[in-house]
């Protein structure tokens, strides 16, 4: 077995996978990746489960010493990763020896990295999930001296997937895309015409749970009753707020729910900054 | 002649919404759980979820949906198949709850606020049968219905930061259980010993939508009793059958 040892946590770091699925019913959060697409290939090139356990890491990267050989893809956002102080690329295969570093440097575009391990990382699986979620699992986030065990690799043979390559464009574009929400139909045209139009900022409440956006949306749409939300529901409160759920959120809301992110569009919210600006881009239903 | 279908809708990549009219009912509860689980039967073999809130089915996919219109129109065809409702087997539990001031902190405001007596408020809250409608907000928190009006009282202008597990509170016209430590906006009357979610078992939660919970007050020697028999996962609900 090998370990991923935590020498510095860096911002927020967690280990995901697809989520906690099958628990909505009792109420738990799916959680899981917030980047799907980034995850996804990380794990694809090294012919992992498009859903194995990764270490999703935002903005401001950790450094971590292996402690067995394996091999590494990073994936998503840019965060500068250096090997043993060596500058290596995202979105390629990493040959990593016993007691090689991995560190981060400066964040170059997008939010939120993704380290995918050969194997998958095999920490515990609680309720069918190895993501992490306060009060599901036993951690929330990396902290020093932490230790992540994953299966050592020796293969040498490196078969690269030479199919799979890594579209960095959204992590570029401001579009994000959206279909009609459940309650979109009660807005007026006045409100309909702006949630096309107009160009939205992150606010500084953005988290694995939620993001906010700055600018409010008039608001005169009665609660709900309570109902099913899941991620990338955009939520209206009364106070003419909009909330774009993310992987993290509730089970239910009761607040209308006026657009619903496509799973591109949550990658795409994902990887943005606070002050980032971003534009909704309708794409049909059915 | 034709009848009135829910509106069928996909939710995102992932999920298809169904929606039943806008109204929180006993009735509408059972037309939904009918509903839930014929649609569940269509997805037996595929990593689908299909879970209720009042008035609403969410049909939750493990990944993005292969063919959305195939879906939607196999779900019509249950609504256009199925006309008579049956109503589902269910059960009651009873709930130990403790009603000491010491826990109760907000009994002694409610119980001037409406003119009534601690007792009266117990009482109150002990008799009904309370209707699961689904969980939601926090793992484990069953949204009830069947609140005394007698009961009802606003939630506190400002909510508290920490309300402690098992705390049993009144907002507006419902009533529940706060299943861990978590900021809230209710009147707190007691609290209840029970788990009502466990992560290390295989099913996390005993009670689902559509059963009842009957609310028993115990005095505080009993609660640190049961309580420990919770701890030590000795305790058994107890719970029964219940048709129609």
């Amino acid at each position: 077995m090998g370990e991923m040892k935590v020498l510095q946590p860096g911002l927020f770091s967690s280990i995901q996978d697809y989520g906690r699925f099958g628990n909505m019913e009792f109420g738990v959060p799916a959680s899981g990746v917030m980047d799907r697409y980034a995850a996804r290939t990380a794990n694809l090139m090294l012919r992992n489960d498009a859903n194995h356990a990764v270490l999703e890491i935002t903005m401001m990267g950790p450094k971590l010493e292996f402690t067995a050989v394996t091999k590494i893809v990073i994936s998503g956002a840019y965060l500068s990763p250096k090997l043993n102080n060596e500058e290596v690329e995202n979105n390629t295969i990493l040959e990593v020896a016993k007691g090689d570093i991995l560190s981060f440097g400066r964040r170059i575009i997008g939010c939120r990295a993704y380290l995918a391990i050969s194997g998958g990382f095999t920490t515990e699986e609680i309720l069918g999930s190895k993501s992490w979620y306060d009060g599901i699992s036993k951690h929330e986030k990396l902290q020093k001296a932490m230790a992540i065990s994953y299966k050592e690799d020796l293969a040498t043979k490196i078969k690269t997937n030479a199919i799979l390559k890594f579209d960095e464009d959204y992590l570029k574009t401001d579009k994000v895309e959206v279909y009609e929400g459940a309650e979109f139909k009660f807005l007026s045209e006045t409100q309909k015409e702006h949630l096309r139009n107009a160009i939205f900022s992150i606010d500084q409440n953005n988290n694995r749970m939620a993001i906010q956006l700055q600018e409010q949306l008039q608001n005169d749409l009665k609660p709900i009753i309570t109902g099913p939300v899941v991620p990338g529901t955009v939520q209206l409160t009364p106070s003419g707020k909009l909330i774009v759920l993310m992987r993290d959120c509730q089970t239910t809301g009761g607040y209308p729910r006026v657009l619903q992110l496509s799973d591109k569009g949550i990658g795409t919210i994902a990887q943005k900054l606070t002050n980032e600006k971003v534009k909704f881009c309708f794409k049909k239903s059915l | 002649m034709s009848r009135d279908l829910p509106q069928i809708s996909p939710l995102g990549d992932n999920a298809i919404l169904v929606q039943f009219e806008q109204i929180i009912s006993e009735k509408l509860l059972d037309k939904v759980l009918f509903y839930r689980n014929l649609i569940q039967q269509l997805y037996v073999e595929q990593k689908v979820e299909v879970i209720n809130t009042y008035n609403s089915i969410l049909i939750n996919y493990f990944v993005a949906i292969e063919d959305v219109y195939s879906d939607v129109k196999a779900i019509k065809e249950v609504f256009q198949q199925h006309n008579n409702t049956k109503i589902l087997e269910s059960s009651v539990f009873e709930i130990p709850v403790c009603y000491d001031l010491e826990f109760g902190i907000d009994l002694e405001l409610i119980a001037k606020e409406k003119n009534l007596q601690i007792s009266e408020i117990i009482s109150l809250h002990t008799q009904p049968e309370y209707r699961v409608y689904f969980m939601g907000f926090l793992p484990g928190f069953l949204y009830l219905g069947g609140l005394d009006k007698k009961l009802q009282i606003s939630r506190k202008s400002q909510p508290r930061m920490k309300i402690e597990k098992g705390a049993v509170g009144i907002g507006e016209n419902q009533t529940g259980i706060y299943p861990k430590v978590s900021p809230g906006g209710w009147q707190i009357i007691g609290n209840c010993p029970i788990n009502f979610f466990n992560k290390n078992t295989q099913i996390p939660a005993q009670i689902s939508a559509g059963d009842y919970i009957k609310f028993k007050s115990i005095d505080r020697t009993e609660y640190d009793c049961v309580k420990q028999q919770v701890e030590q996962g000795k305790f058994q609900l107890n719970k029964q059958k219940r048709n129609g």
